[in-house]
């Protein structure tokens, strides 16, 4: 059985892909913040999971304005870097796992979260930055990835709760394939930020701090706040929070957190970055984690109703 | 018709980019994405009213495109992520965009965001809900919509 045994969640601003593939990562302001990655890279590089599933977003380079889903999800074998404006990175092609995405596709959208299919995709700095703070930059990323795109630049992006609930059903779908496969889940974007209009540039590092705390210990509380909180008290891009919700949904109720690191500013962003550990022991929870879900279910009928 | 009235119109030097901005800006967005090609970049620098023709912006649309008036652009329906790549064509950095876009020189905004980027105190709201959300509590219902003008542009 495949399990989901972490989740790992990182900003992936583009500035940070320019100073890698500029070769600026040693001067001081970009040192302070690859140096925060430097135990994340240890800490993956033991993991060594056979499959990551990131949750990140498109930035007008897979998807324009001409169709916009609201999750995507990659079961290409390849995504090849896309060319933003300034060519594509000097990064290695994204191996995806086909055979796990299918199943993955299949199992949510019978548990009726209505994924979009994309069987040819080319990614963008939102995948590959947080690839290369986790990774370093091999010749060769070290393990399969499956892209999830989520819609969060056309307004309105699934809610929270959603995006949560998503995870769940990722995590069920997960653990019903049947090869014996260690997955660890990435969550991408964030944290406060603004670029766009005459209030580009805010920062909230206490509603970032807070959200940390939250999505460590009690992510129940994040799943009902609205978009409006988001972009008001973190900037209009800041709602890409969302998307560490579908990771946060993927994983045990109580984890272990691992590893934090949270600095201001790479060039217009809040550099946030966490690492969540199921607990060990998971196959005992079971029968609990199914009748939570299904109590969870219940409920989302009822908000339905 | 005008712009129906959303929460989100009350968030101060905010374009929020809805459905509705994506229908009426889809030539801007369109156009910003053809710039991922080098022969279009090519030949939207080579003549830029004439290339603009291709993709049926309004002319204040095309007015805001060739001053790069990014605000208005984004006013007018564009998006930031594809602006941006406007901005690259023109060989811009995304900080000069930024700075731009807020009215002062690239210089200024970079010591603002060293300093720990603009405050959300004062900034949350134009009709005065100026105080902080709590991460997790369920949403007040935000009494009234703004009702007044938008933004100010720069």
């Amino acid at each position: 059985m495949a399990r989901i045994i972490a989740g790992v969640t990182s900003s992936h601003v583009p500035a940070i892909g320019a100073a890698i593939d500029n070769h600026r990562t040693e001067e001081p302001y970009w040192k302070r913040v690859f140096s925060g990655f430097e135990k994340s890279k240890e800490w993956m590089a033991k993991v060594k999971p056979d499959v990551c599933i990131a949750v990140y977003n498109d930035h007008a380079s897979a998807f324009s304005v001409e169709i916009v889903p609201t999750f995507a999800l990659g079961c290409a074998a390849e995504f090849p870097p896309a060319d933003e404006g300034w060519g594509p990175r000097p990064v290695p092609v994204v191996k995806g796992h086909p055979q796990l995405a299918a199943h993955i596709a299949q199992s949510v959208i019978l548990d009726e979260f209505d994924l979009t299919v994309v069987n040819k995709m080319e990614v963008d700095h939102g995948l590959t930055v947080p690839m290369n703070l986790l990774f370093g930059s091999p010749k060769e990323w070290p393990c399969p990835v499956i892209p999830l795109a989520v819609n969060v630049v056309l307004y309105p992006p699934p809610t929270g709760h959603r995006c949560f609930m998503l995870g769940r059903a990722i995590r069920k779908a997960v653990e019903s394939y049947p090869e014996d496969l260690r997955v660890v889940m990435m969550g991408t974007g964030g944290m406060s930020h603004q670029i766009s209009g005459p209030r580009a540039g805010l920062i909230n590092s206490k509603f970032d701090k807070a959200f940390l705390d939250n999505l460590s210990k009690d992510p129940k509380k994040l799943m009902r706040m609205p978009h409006i909180d988001y972009m008001r008290e973190a900037g209009a891009e800041g709602i890409e929070m969302v998307m560490w919700l579908v990771m946060r949904g993927a994983l045990d109720d109580k984890v272990d957190e691992v590893y934090r690191f949270y600095t201001v500013p790479a060039s217009n962003t809040a550099v946030g970055h966490i690492i969540l550990a199921n607990r060990a022991k998971s196959a005992k929870r079971k029968p609990v984690a199914k009748h939570k879900r299904a109590a969870a279910r219940a409920k989302v009928d009822r908000i339905r109703s | 018709m005008a712009r129906e009235q959303h929460d989100y119109d009350d968030i101060p030097g905010t374009f929020v980019f809805d459905a509705e901005r994506s229908r009426q800006g889809f030539g801007i967005n369109m156009f910003c994405m053809s710039l991922m090609k080098d022969e279009n970049r090519k030949a939207f620098k080579a003549n830029e009213a004439e290339y603009l023709k291709k993709f049926k912006l309004t002319p204040e649309q095309t007015e805001a495109v060739l001053k790069r008036d990014y605000n208005r652009m984004l006013e007018l329906g564009g998006n930031i992520y594809f602006t941006a790549k406007l901005g690259a064509t023109d060989g811009h950095s995304f900080q000069h965009l930024a700075a731009v876009m807020t009215g002062s020189s690239q210089d200024d905004y970079a010591k603002m965001m060293l300093g720990g980027g603009r405050s959300v105190e004062g900034n949350r709201s134009k009709s005065g809900k100026d105080r902080p959300a709590k991460a997790g509590k369920a949403a007040k219902p935000k009494a009234k919509a703004r009702s007044k003008s938008r933004s100010k542009r720069g």
